[in-house]
Order: C-alpha cells, then sequence, then structure tokens
C-alpha cells in the first residue's frame, strides 16, 4: 500500500445503508469519530452522492432499496469506485435466506473491493476504503473505455418495482 | 390561500443513519401532516427465525439492531428461558445487567452525538463520540466484540468477567464519568443548543399515554415508565431510582438520556458489587413449547417479542416489536405543526432505529 501522501485527491465517500443491521453503520461512523479518524486521509464523509467518488454500502438488497441503492450510484460521477461493507453487503450474511433479501450488493452494481466482518471492523473498513481510493487513482488516469474489466452493469438482476408508499 | 407543497425528507437523507422516508406535508414552512413510508431495510427477519434452529436464533436476534444488540439477544433468551422453566444462575444474571447498562450507555451517547450533528454541533458530536469508544473498549475487552457481542445464551451467558477486568471496568467507568462531566454541560446549559432544543417537539403527557409512547420519550413527557423496575434479570436486587421529566420535549428528552447515562454507570457499578460467585450457565435440553411474551427496557424503550414454540426445533412464530415503532405514531404527532428546519432533531430526538422497527 503506498504512503497516504501519494494521494493526488482527496477522495469523498458518500455511505448508504441498504438493508443493514445498524451494526456496521455505526462502526463506519466510529470511522469518522477521533479515535480512529478517517478524516487524516483526506477522505471526507458526504450526504450528496453528486459529490462523492466512494459509494460505502452497508446490508444487503431487497427488493424496496435495490432501486434507491442503483439511483444513488448513477447519481455519482465517473469515475467511482464501490466498497462492500459486512458479509451482508457481500452474501446477504445472516439474512441471506430472507424472503425480501435479493442477496449482495453485486446484484445492482459493481463492487470493487468487499469488507469481511459482522460487523465489519473501523480498522478494517479504513483499509478499505483505501484501497478503493487507491482503485480510484488508477481510474483518474486510465481512460474511460478501458475499464471495460470491471464487472458489466447489464449484469444486474432485474427488480420489481417497489410498493407505491403508504 | 398558501400552497401545500410535500417535501419528501429521505429514504437517503445526511441526518439519517438510516433510511426511512417522511412525506412532509407543507404550507410555507410548516409541517401540517407527516406521513412514514418504510420498509427500505426490512429483512424477513420473523420469517428467517422460523427457519433456524432456536438457539441459532439468539445471534439472528442480536443482529435485529446493531445498537442495542446485547439487549435483543437477552429478552430471546429470557423469553426461551421462560417457555422452558430454566433457572439462570444468579451470577449469569448479575453479568447480563453489566452488559445491559454498558449497552445503554454506549447507546445514549451515540443519540445524544447523532443529536448534537443534527442541531449542528460537530465538536459536541466528535467529543461524544470519541467517550463512546471507551465504552467501546469495555465491550471488547470483556465479550471480544465491539458492537454484535454474542455473549447471550439460552441458559446463561459465555463468558466471565474477572476481578480483574472487574477493577478495569470500574477504572473505565470513572474516566467516562470524569470525561463526560466537562462535555456534557455544553449540551445541557449552552444557550444556543436550547435554542434548538427548548419548547421543540413537544409531546404532553396525555399524548404520550394516548399514542403509546415508550422509553425516554415516555419518561420525558412524564409518563413514569420503566420496564426494568418490574426486576427482570438481577434489576429486582439492585437500587436504581427512574429519570423521568415533565417538559416533554426534546430538551426533557436530552436530559432523560444525559441523567439516564449516571444511573446506568451506578447500576454497572453495583451489579459488579454484588455479583455472587458460581456458575455462569447452565445446561439446557429439549424445545420450547407453548407462547410467551418476553419484555425488556431497551435505551430506546419497551421492546417485545412474542415466541411461540411447538416442541419441535424451529419456532412456530417469532414476533417483534421495538420500541421505535411504539414511538413512530408520537413522532408524527410531534412534527405535526413545527418548522421544516426543526425535523432533524425532532426525528433524532426519539432514538429512531429503523432496522429494529423493521426487522
Amino acid at each position: 500500500m503506498p504512503a497516504m501522501s501519494t494521494f493526488k485527491k482527496s477522495p469523498w465517500v458518500v455511505h448508504f445503508n441498504c438493508n443493514s443491521c445498524n451494526g456496521c453503520d455505526i462502526e463506519f461512523l466510529a470511522c469518522l469519530t477521533p479515535v480512529y479518524d478517517l478524516e487524516r486521509f483526506g477522505i471526507l464523509h458526504v450526504g450528496n452522492p453528486k459529490h462523492a467518488d466512494v459509494l460505502l454500502v452497508t446490508g444487503s438488497v431487497n427488493h424496496r432499496n435495490a432501486r434507491v441503492l442503483r439511483n444513488v450510484y448513477d447519481q455519482m460521477p465517473a469515475p467511482k469506485v464501490v466498497v462492500a461493507c459486512g458479509v451482508c453487503a457481500a452474501t446477504g450474511g445472516i439474512f441471506a435466506d430472507g424472503y425480501n433479501v435479493l442477496g449482495g450488493i453485486d446484484k445492482v452494481v459493481p463492487v470493487d473491493v468487499f469488507v469481511p466482518g459482522c460487523p465489519a471492523r473501523p480498522e478494517a473498513m479504513i483499509d478499505g476504503i483505501i484501497r478503493a481510493a487507491e482503485i480510484l487513482e488508477s481510474r483518474n488516469t486510465a481512460a474511460i473505455t478501458s475499464v471495460s474489466c470491471r464487472k458489466p452493469l447489464h449484469r444486474c438482476t432485474p427488480v420489481p418495482d417497489s410498493p407505491k408508499p403508504v | 390561500m398558501i400552497r401545500r407543497n410535500t417535501i419528501p425528507f429521505g429514504p437517503q437523507h445526511p441526518v439519517l443513519p438510516e433510511p426511512i422516508q417522511l412525506r412532509l406535508v407543507m404550507e410555507d414552512e410548516k409541517i401540517v401532516e407527516a406521513l412514514p413510508s418504510i420498509g427500505y431495510v426490512h429483512r424477513g427477519l420473523e420469517k428467517i427465525a422460523e427457519k433456524k434452529d432456536y438457539v441459532q436464533d439468539v445471534y439472528l436476534a442480536e443482529r435485529i439492531c446493531g445498537i442495542c444488540s446485547f439487549m435483543h439477544s437477552q429478552n430471546y433468551c429470557q423469553g426461551i428461558e421462560s417457555l422452558m422453566n430454566v433457572a439462570v444462575p444468579d451470577r449469569a444474571r448479575f453479568l447480563r445487567v453489566v452488559w445491559a447498562e454498558i449497552h445503554r450507555i454506549h447507546s445514549h451517547l451515540l443519540i445524544l452525538g447523532l443529536l448534537a450533528d443534527a442541531f449542528g454541533f460537530e465538536n459536541l458530536f466528535m467529543r461524544l463520540w470519541q467517550i463512546r469508544e471507551l465504552v467501546l473498549d469495555i465491550m471488547e475487552k470483556t465479550t471480544g466484540g465491539r458492537v454484535i457481542l454474542g455473549v447471550c445464551t439460552i441458559g446463561g451467558v459465555k463468558r466471565d468477567i474477572t476481578p480483574e477486568t472487574s477493577d478495569y471496568i470500574l477504572r473505565q467507568l470513572d474516566e467516562i464519568e470524569r470525561q463526560l462531566s466537562a462535555v456534557l454541560p455544553s449540551l445541557t446549559h449552552d444557550y444556543s443548543v436550547k435554542q434548538r432544543l427548548v419548547g421543540i417537539g413537544v409531546l404532553p403527557k396525555d399524548k404520550a399515554y394516548e399514542l403509546g409512547a415508550v422509553g425516554p420519550v415516555a419518561r420525558a413527557s412524564g409518563v413514569a415508565m420503566d420496564l426494568r423496575e418490574s426486576g427482570y434479570a438481577a434489576y429486582g436486587e439492585l437500587n436504581f431510582a427512574m429519570v423521568t421529566e415533565s417538559a416533554g420535549d426534546c430538551y426533557a428528552r436530552t436530559l432523560v438520556r444525559v441523567r439516564e447515562l449516571a444511573t446506568s454507570a451506578d447500576l454497572t457499578r453495583q451489579a459488579l458489587a454484588k455479583m455472587p460467585s458460581g456458575p455462569i450457565t447452565t445446561p439446557v435440553k429439549g424445545s420450547p413449547t407453548g407462547e410467551v411474551l418476553a419484555r425488556i427496557e431497551q435505551p430506546r424503550g419497551e421492546l417485545n417479542f412474542y415466541i411461540k414454540g411447538n416442541g419441535s426445533r424451529n419456532l412456530e412464530r417469532f414476533r417483534v416489536r421495538t420500541p421505535t415503532f411504539a414511538n413512530l405514531p408520537p413522532l408524527l404527532h410531534m412534527l405535526t405543526g413545527c418548522q421544516l428546519a426543526d425535523v432533524p432533531v425532532i426525528a433524532i430526538c426519539i432514538d429512531p432505529c429503523i432496522s429494529c422497527t423493521e426487522r
């Protein structure tokens, strides 16, 4: 891993809670606070997906939030990277058997880094985000057309429309 | 005539750590109606519980919510134990109180920090979460996990607290209280903070009772209701005074949580001091039969589990009613008539846990 000072740009992270139990979410918030302090790498947490370079997703995908996740991903400007945090985001985890759970978030968006753990520890998350930032740097320099090694988007499982809000 | 507009608040909103949508019907800046739209984190947990073994469900119950995870597993174990007539060893009952109260401290610090973030006091948010890490250190030292502990099991607990660890917890609690005494006055006495909290989101006592508020939301409105008084686990052998306030606004709810931090630290010390020696777990044989309603006081209020067993390894029905679900109708009442800029503070002040609610 290169020294942090070699990052040319400051990657901004948007966090999306997909179908999580909150465990990974509060651990991600703990990453931002003084003990772990993600900001020392120049990594900022933002609320607006249009400002963000890194999408950090916790939890699995269900019928209702798959479109929301896809929407957040589509709003982010290219180049962008996705970090799947925790086993739920990877495979569905303990909830994989649920009738409402589609599985890991790679069913909906292409994932660059998987962070294991239930919940993932803050150290592991920071490592995952920094690896994602390295991938982002390589994408910054590469031409958009040469990124074809990524998982193609058309592999997404078609998701039925979520029911209308009551 | 003022035109009505509907503003969707969420599901992806910077102030909310979790996805919930509130559709706010506005007249200018004033909210005339708030409609929640949920289901973004529904995992079908109750159905998964029927597919798994009833012992595996302890770990599933723990993952209903990552913030108050220990109490979910504790409530589930207490329910199954009462179904199977298992007498939990005394030491295990006290150990459960220790972990539950440490969890309460962590949960209250978490929400007070998020509240500070919601009204724009980022420094306070960072300080409170920094102190919260000391609480997580206790959990990591005693159980190995920071958030999901996995120590509760049917018939007792899995890990013991040695006298050295007990001393460590006491030292750490003193350090937490010392650091909090420097930080909390800015939450309770600061002029700007009071401007954002006093008189905002008022829930009168009769409304709190009528709408079925639970936990700190009910206690801040003067409804004296705390399940710990019923004496489950080892609470019957410990002394504590229930914290209530009467104003029913966001400030009162904050005060209740701030004062409960001290209560929880005191209960932890009492439980560590009075803890008897002996075994920490008892063997359990057979499968649960019959039905039970298990109740427990969580950081957010009363948690209900309905458990029905039919003598097989799988449960016939597992139903979860979490405190945030009970506090949603009071939230909608509080939001009506308030200003749009106050929505984040009021929403955070009921300590919403959407993952619990949607299971």
